[in-house]
């Protein structure tokens, strides 16, 4: 009786294969495809449209559809949306834009990471009376809308002189990004051994000698995870550009919204879609390069909506 | 003999819960102390405020006669080994080894000496340069009990440090701790759930249950006479067999009546006369029953084989006795059949018996 | 045994001091602008604060006159029209396309590469590339005309009833990847034994998928819903590119409303009411989630 079970198996395995080798052009497959594919074609479709409307001359674009790639190829457009597209009566382009949030989002990466991670590694590994608490009210502020915090934020920047200037918005997105950073950190450095840490201090490192010689070195991962967060959210922002600067501040996504949606002058379709990938260009190429991380990142960053 | 650490009065509680209890300890230069006890009976948290890793909430806690209670870590004079190793990855060997030393501004020479010494006495010299990566489980564990060492201090805390070693690693790293104790004569402290490791490392053993002491003495005396039931219960692999039962009187010599079977207690060392009518628990050790072998003095109980386990060196019985299913130990020469009736007589001299309401020793 | 004398608890102040001067940014973070901000524009939105924010009293003047407001009426239509449709949509084609992804199948991390790329784009480039794309002289329209079909009218942007729904279009194309991405991580996290067991007994996989998967999934999908909701309430950048709130006020969403009687029309005390009405929707969402996921099982130690 036993040998029959145990030799079932053996026979099904030797024998013919029954259904092993699916065909890769089985119904179920040409449906698993079939869908992903269209819904690629959706997801990539706008790229595609930015990509050739940009290489047109205005004239092709009113006479062909938008579809159509372009029959003859130019980069006028993206000259003319980089150096001489006008917003107001400023005419340099889109360049200025650029330079701003370089300059903004820079310092606010660096900032915001550098103030989060070390809280994150307070909470994590140094507790105290009401830690947690504060902790708490950050992870649940970071669910308030923007909108309710904006005003307060201005008379706080106002009375401290830097109401308008870079400072004042390096400040604000080193701010909101305080809660999802720290989560982040506290949660990595809690899943750190911690028998690490008691070992450290048995050893006689303090506050700053674990954090910068036991736990940086070992948490460059989600330092990159984090920087990844940092540069999309900061570069993609909009409201705090257009809330805290002043026009001369404006960073790239302010100052495109204010070209392409300008309604003085004829709309010139491929600047403006020249001047949309140019500002999409930052995200999408820390994209492309990071590829798993970013996932990594948003997933934990999907916090922050 | 002078005490090393000390501790006295010491409570811990989180918020509301209370962890350790007017917990007092002292133990000897030079001893090798076992905190033995499940897991979450607070063994590894009293190492832990010893180590200053936590802030007791009463109580104090000196180490070489020094007051420390509230001091760090690093100036208690302590060294600690733990379960996972600890061994800071991105750090080779040597500057594991060196790190608490650097920290310390200690000089170079010295330091060198020092690393060059631990890893002599633990043959690690061939691993200085390699990341803890590159090491297997029981070549990390030496080194983090090198990194104790360097540290040339009194006294060695030890948390479970080979719980996360195989059977075989770890058997050959007990005898080399054990060889280290006795090189060094420094005070350990080294707490385990594990009571091989307790019985065959310790000088003295505490037991410990939610956060109390349930005994400490030495492994034989805790072995063979266990203060309270659970010691009795937690020691010993299969453990004690229990028997629930009553202190009757016949003529003048005392018996536990035990579903209509007596077990006659005169050879049984008693604290102080154990007085009829009394309910109590009797323990007997598997070892301590003999199987159609008379002892003198003792008289023999009619039983049955269940089951019968050969392991070997020994033969296990599982025994139906007075309505109860009981183990015991004999020569693995020996062998029964399943449903063979034999006669027990126990070694009363070695058994325990404990009340049966506040489960201490009788 | 010398010198054992007693010591007493050190000052807690200064105990582990480094770790309270290290978050002191985030005390005042947390109480400052989070705690204390949010209490400010709650107490002012009972003001009649025009230019500048003034403590004088007005009761309940700036809800009433913002609820009886039709452009506010509008936006909160179109952020209950927005809010459904893109959670129904973004769950069933995230989840949809997650399972897909599931199913074993090549070029996974391409697929998952041009599912995901939007997100990386700012809500401003979303915008103004699907205003591009429907736009009715050049765009879908034109295209689906230009192939024979000359009565063809798909021209959202530009038809006030069902403006909303062009945005709800760039919204998706945005936001799904992420949907996708969480889905794909929950049915990962699942014991593949799970799969064995429900094949040995014969189970067809949609009913695996409805019947055993998917409640188990179900805190992947309440983390996924609150990220959605919370992203819901705050939509504003992407309105701003694609339609400026148009045609006429047809696709205001409360958070513009907001910006616009703050920064532009300097009516404080309007604003403050708005966001506090935004706080209050926000809350809804959060305080049943939170209660179900912290405040079931009370401390755990």
């Amino acid at each position: 009786m036993s040998d029959i079970a145990i030799n079932k198996p053996v026979v099904a395995m030797s024998g013919p294969k029954g259904r092993k080798p699916k065909p890769l052009l089985s119904p179920r497959n040409i449906m698993i495809y079939g869908t992903l594919f269209v819904a690629a074609a959706y997801y990539l479709l706008p790229l595609y449209v930015m990509v050739v409307t940009s290489l047109k001359g205005m004239p092709e674009i009113r006479l062909g559809n938008i579809f159509s790639p372009p029959v003859e190829i130019t980069f006028e457009p993206w000259v003319k949306a980089w150096a001489t597209a006008c917003t107001g009566l400023n005419c340099d382009g889109l360049s200025r834009g650029f330079w701003n949030s370089v300059r903004i989002t820079i310092p606010s990466v660096i900032v915001s990471i550098a103030i989060a991670s070390v809280n994150g590694y307070a909470l994590a590994n140094w507790r105290f009376k009401g830690s947690e608490l504060f902790f708490s009210i950050l992870v649940v502020g970071a669910f308030i809308p923007y909108q309710v915090m904006i005003y307060p934020i201005v008379i706080v920047l106002r009375e401290m002189g830097i109401y308008g200037t870079l400072t004042g918005l390096i400040l604000v997105h080193s701010i909101f990004g305080m809660p999802i950073l720290t989560l982040l950190f506290r949660n990595y450095f809690a899943s750190l051994p911690e028998e690490l840490f008691k070992a450290a201090r048995i050893d006689g490192a303090g506050f700053w000698a674990i954090y910068f010689r036991i736990m940086l070195p070992m948490s460059l991962p989600i330092f990159v995870v984090a920087m990844i967060l940092q540069v999309t959210g900061i570069w993609n922002d909009f409201l705090f550009g257009v809330v805290f600067t002043r026009p001369e501040y404006y960073p790239m996504t302010v100052q495109l919204n204010n070209i392409v949606n300008s309604v003085q002058g004829v709309k010139e379709y491929n600047v403006n879609m020249a001047a949309t990938i140019l500002t999409g260009a930052v995200p999408l190429i820390v994209y492309f390069v990071s590829g798993r991380l970013f996932v990594r990142g948003i997933a934990a960053g999907a916090v922050k909506g | 003999m002078n005490s090393s650490v000390s501790i006295k009065d010491l409570s811990l509680n989180f918020g509301a819960v209370s962890v350790l209890e007017h917990l007092d300890l002292e133990i000897r230069d030079g001893e090798f102390l076992v905190l033995l006890g499940s897991s979450g009976c607070g063994k590894s948290t009293l190492l832990n405020c010893i180590a200053g890793l936590l802030d007791i909430s009463d109580g104090q806690i000196f180490i070489k006669g020094k007051n420390v209670t509230w001091e760090e870590p690093k100036d208690r004079g302590i060294g600690m080994v733990f379960q996972s190793y600890a061994l800071y990855p991105q750090m080779t060997v040597e500057k594991n080894l060196s790190f608490g030393l650097k920290v310390a501004k200690v000089p170079q020479a010295e330091i060198d000496k020092r690393v060059a010494r631990a890893a002599e006495i633990l043959q690690i010299q061939a691993l200085l340069k390699r990341k803890p990566s590159e090491l297997s489980g029981g070549q990390r564990q030496r080194v983090a009990i090198g990194r104790a060492l360097v540290r040339d201090v009194d006294v060695f805390l030890f948390d479970e440090p080979l719980s996360n070693l195989d059977a075989k690693l770890r058997s050959e790293l007990r005898v080399e701790i054990k060889r280290l104790h006795q090189s060094l004569k420094n005070t350990m402290i080294y707490v385990t759930h594990d009571q091989i490791e307790a019985l065959t490392l310790a000088d003295r053993i505490a037991v410990m249950k939610s956060g109390v002491i349930q005994q400490l003495a030495d492994p034989m005396t805790i072995y063979n006479f266990p203060e309270n039931r659970f010691v009795a219960g937690f020691i010993g692999s299969p453990s004690m067999n229990f028997f629930s039962g009553e202190i009757v009187d016949r003529e003048g010599h005392k018996f536990v009546r035990v579903n209509g079977v007596d077990f006659g207690l005169d050879a049984y060392p008693a604290r102080s006369p154990i007085e009829a009518g009394r309910k109590v628990t009797l323990g007997v050790r598997p070892e301590h029953v003999k199987v159609d072998e008379s002892l003198p003095g003792g008289e023999f109980h009619d039983a049955v084989v269940d089951i019968e386990e050969p392991m070997g060196a020994d033969n296990l019985l599982w025994l139906k006795l007075a309505g109860q299913t009981m183990s015991v130990r004999i020569a693995g020469s020996r062998r029964y059949t399943p449903g063979t009736p034999v006669k027990l007589s126990f070694d009363m001299s070695m058994a325990s018996v404990f009340d049966a309401a506040t489960e201490n020793r009788l | 045994m010398a010198g054992h004398a007693k010591t007493d608890r050190p000052n807690q102040l200064f105990r582990n001091l480094n770790s309270k001067i290290a978050s002191i940014p985030m005390i005042l973070t947390a109480v400052v602008i989070f705690l204390g901000g949010t209490l400010w524009t709650v107490v002012y939105s009972f003001t009649n604060s025009k230019l500048l924010p003034r403590l004088n009293f007005v009761g309940l003047d700036q809800y009433e006159r913002l609820w009886a407001a039709p452009r506010w009426i509008v936006s909160i239509e179109n952020l209950a029209i927005y809010g459904f449709f893109s959670l129904i949509f973004s769950l069933v084609i995230g989840f949809l396309l997650a399972a897909l992804m599931d199913q074993k199948i090549r070029f996974e991390n391409t697929f998952r590469t041009i599912f995901l790329y939007p997100f990386a784009l700012s809500f401003i480039v979303t915008g103004l590339v699907w205003q591009w794309i429907l736009n009715p002289e050049f765009g879908v329209q034109s295209v689906v005309r230009s192939l024979g079909w000359t009565s063809f009218t798909f021209d959202p942007l530009y038809t006030p009833s069902i403006v909303i729904y062009g945005i709800l279009i760039a919204a998706l194309w945005q936001g799904t990847g992420l949907v996708m991405c969480l889905m794909l991580a929950g049915l990962r996290g699942i014991d593949e034994d799970i799969w064995k067991a429900s094949r040995v007994d014969g189970i067809p996989a949609w009913r695996t998928y409805g019947q055993i998967i998917i409640p188990m999934m179900r805190p992947v999908f309440i983390t996924t819903l609150v990220i959605i909701a919370s992203g819901i309430v705050k939509v504003y950048d992407l309105v701003v590119a694609q339609t400026s709130g148009g045609p006429g006020i047809a696709s205001e969403v409360p958070a513009k409303y907001v910006y616009d009687y703050m920064f532009q029309a300097q009516n404080l005390g309007q604003g403050f009411a708005a966001s506090t009405m935004m706080l209050i929707t926000v809350a809804i969402i959060i305080v049943p989630w939170a209660y179900l996921e912290f405040g079931g099982g009370r401390k755990r130690v």
